[in-house]
């Protein structure tokens, strides 16, 4: 089981001090969560991709390979990389060249993104968003998995020959989660092809994205990938902890109050009640975390939301200390006492390298020389199953 | 006459939902969705029938309905009122007529929900105000408002000024609009389009309240999703 943070990467007004902090700041600030996470011993860290402002996390890949050279243990990844409005060619390149360079650790999650304007922004429309995202991973996961692709679809121009590089490490493509709540296709796509689904789980009830992950974990079944419990399922949260419970309501109440998703709607006890939110002590963020179980079953992610709205950075490194010494400790090992022998491990690169070569060697792509025909060649390295074929010069 | 008997004996009474838009308390547009209401009763035990009525006052859901319009949070009493309005067998709707049209509470109560929920439902549209100036806001606002929810409104509308309260012709009014939403209760006609049709109308997954949970896995999409072309099959739809 993984525990680990995610930021939208929002720069938004501290409504208590007003101060609103530059582009420059929030930026350190976010390297300063990261390394923070590791250290107070959270696995995981991931970013959202946006493409306009008030947010500052445009370009997943170059942050998180910062993040991985400052850490050591930490695994980097999004929430989420646009599966739309991107290219699946740069993304198949971005997030191979951020494999090697964490070492594997790293993985992504994939979503449409829901503002419309960015669409065209890229060539796009949103209109097509659903179609769009099923194609754009069909072609994605070839590109990780075959040296030579030739594809045509209707979204991106024809590939002919095309290799993406580097492959990836260990010829080992990037573990892949499909974000959704509340899109059959996207969950249907994800068991298809073995993958992890994600639930932001932010929202709305419990009830509501349970829903999809059941269908996600019997259709998981259905491909052959393994048992319903043997699906990779990963789950948002949301929680702001303090030693003693009115004290997590009284600091959290202002920037609830002003969020820029829910602000001045619900009030924050109706959306502790009605969502996944936890507003409290250890404790309550521990009891109402272990619901989820209840309602999942055994699962391999948990992700919390603890920077957003404004908060300073002082206070979200506060968090990270509560959540890694009073929160994750406990629940993992009530997790780990509920577990189910028979439900899978959160996959990590060396569980995936296992996956494939056993104890065996990894393979370790090498190119051919390059004749000055590399963009054509059928078969561009040297341990290509195919004998390499050449037109004559 | 003969008196038509719909249901055997021992069925379950026709479930009829009353949404009022009124805010005070008495209300006089919850007196004439009452009126109407009771009406249907009447006429449904005159003909052997039985008619269960459940009162949703929209003044209790405001603070839900302003939360379920700038969040995606529907709070209890919201739940509970699509809940209701999901089984109902038909509908009062009444609204009282602020600035020339239905308020922005009754309004936004329709707004916010799934515009699935209240396919083929019979409904009777009522409206009140101050004066008979008002009296085309129920055919030319709230009709609408309904057609777009592609519910089956009832042909009389029930328009209520000042003046009309003590007056005969109301009362008629009343009757008529309540047999009309009672022969299409008895008609079973929401029923039958949900079992015979409902797929040929537009859904969201888990839409119609939450109750729209069954995933077409044939569609284009879901061939996409599985590592087939984006390319349109040419299949008929549904």
């Amino acid at each position: 089981m993984q525990f680990g943070i995610f930021s939208v990467s929002d720069i938004t007004r501290d409504p208590v001090s007003g101060e609103t902090p530059s582009e420059a700041e929030r930026i350190d600030g976010i390297l300063k969560i990261a390394v923070k996470a590791e250290e107070v011993g959270l696995d995981v860290f991931a970013i959202g991709e946006h493409h306009n402002p008030p947010f500052f996390s445009s370009s997943p890949t170059t942050l998180l390979s910062h993040i991985a050279a400052l850490t050591e243990r930490l695994i980097v990844t999004t929430a989420t990389t646009l599966i739309t409005t991107n290219d699946p060619v740069r993304i198949a390149e971005e997030y191979a060249m951020l494999q090697h360079l964490s070492k594997g650790r790293m993985d992504l999650m994939l979503g449409r993104g829901n503002t419309a304007p960015v669409y065209p922004w890229f060539g796009q429309d949103i209109r097509q968003g659903l179609p769009l995202a099923l194609e754009h991973y069909n072609l994605l996961h070839r590109l990780w998995r075959e040296d030579v692709v030739d594809w045509e679809g209707e979204f991106r121009t024809p590939l002919q020959g095309f290799t993406s590089t580097p492959r990836p490490l260990d010829d080992v493509p990037p573990f892949v989660w499909h974000g959704s709540i509340r899109t059959p296709e996207i969950a249907e796509q994800a068991a298809f092809y073995g993958n992890g689904y994600f639930a932001n789980h932010i929202f709305w009830p419990t009830s509501h994205s349970k829903r999809l992950v059941d269908f996600y974990r019997q259709r998981f079944e259905h491909y052959g990938h393994g048992t319903r419990k043997q699906a990779i399922v990963g789950l948002g949260g949301h929680a702001y902890i303090a030693k003693r419970s009115q004290d997590a309501v009284s600091e959290f109440r202002p920037y609830f109050n002003e969020a820029p998703v829910y602000g001045h709607g619900p009030s924050l006890e109706e959306f502790t009640q009605g969502t996944p939110l936890s507003v409290g002590s250890p404790q309550e963020v521990i009891d109402k975390t272990l619901t989820f179980h209840d309602a999942f079953g055994d699962y391999q992610r948990q992700m919390f939301l603890i920077d957003h709205a404004g908060m300073p950075l002082k206070m979200v490194l506060n968090q990270l200390d509560l959540l890694g010494e009073e929160v994750v400790p406990v629940l993992r090992k009530e997790l780990a006492a509920r577990r189910d022998p028979e439900s899978a491990d959160a996959p990590t690169h060396a569980s995936l390298v296992k996956a494939k070569y056993g104890d065996g060697p990894a393979r370790q792509p090498r190119p051919n020389a390059n004749r000055g025909d590399n963009v054509t060649g059928a078969s561009p390295y040297q341990d290509s199953d195919a004998a390499a074929e050449y037109p004559e010069i | 006459m003969t008196v038509q008997q719909r249901r055997p004996e021992g069925a379950q009474p026709f479930h009829l939902v009353v949404v009022s838009g009124g805010t005070s308390d008495p209300s006089s547009t919850r007196m004439l969705a009452d009126r109407i209401a009771d009406r249907v009763r009447t006429l449904a035990e005159e003909r052997d029938e039985k008619v269960a009525t459940d009162v949703i006052d929209l003044r209790e859901l405001a603070t839900e309905i302003g939360t379920a319009l700038v969040s995606q949070l529907m709070g209890p009493k919201m739940t509970r009122a699509i809940e209701l309005l999901g089984r109902a067998d038909a509908v009062v709707a009444s609204a009282p007529v602020y600035k020339a049209a239905p308020s922005g509470l009754f309004s936004s109560f329709f707004h916010v929900l799934d515009n699935d929920l209240l396919i083929a439902k019979p409904v009777v549209l009522a409206a009140t105000a101050g004066t008979s100036r008002h009296a085309l806001v129920v055919d030319h606002e709230m009709r609408s408002l309904f057609a777009y929810l592609r519910t089956m409104t009832v042909p009389t509308s029930v328009f209520a000024a000042t003046e009309d309260w003590n007056s005969k012709e109301l009362g008629e009014r009343i009757s008529r609009a309540a047999i009309e939403v009672l022969l299409l209760m008895e008609s079973g006609f929401a029923e039958k389009i949900r079992t015979e049709s409902w797929k040929s109308y537009q859904h969201e997954y888990g839409s119609a309240g939450g109750t729209e949970l069954d995933i077409d896995l044939s569609s284009d999409l879901m061939r996409l999703a599985t590592g087939g072309s984006a390319k349109p099959s040419g299949k008929p739809r549904p």
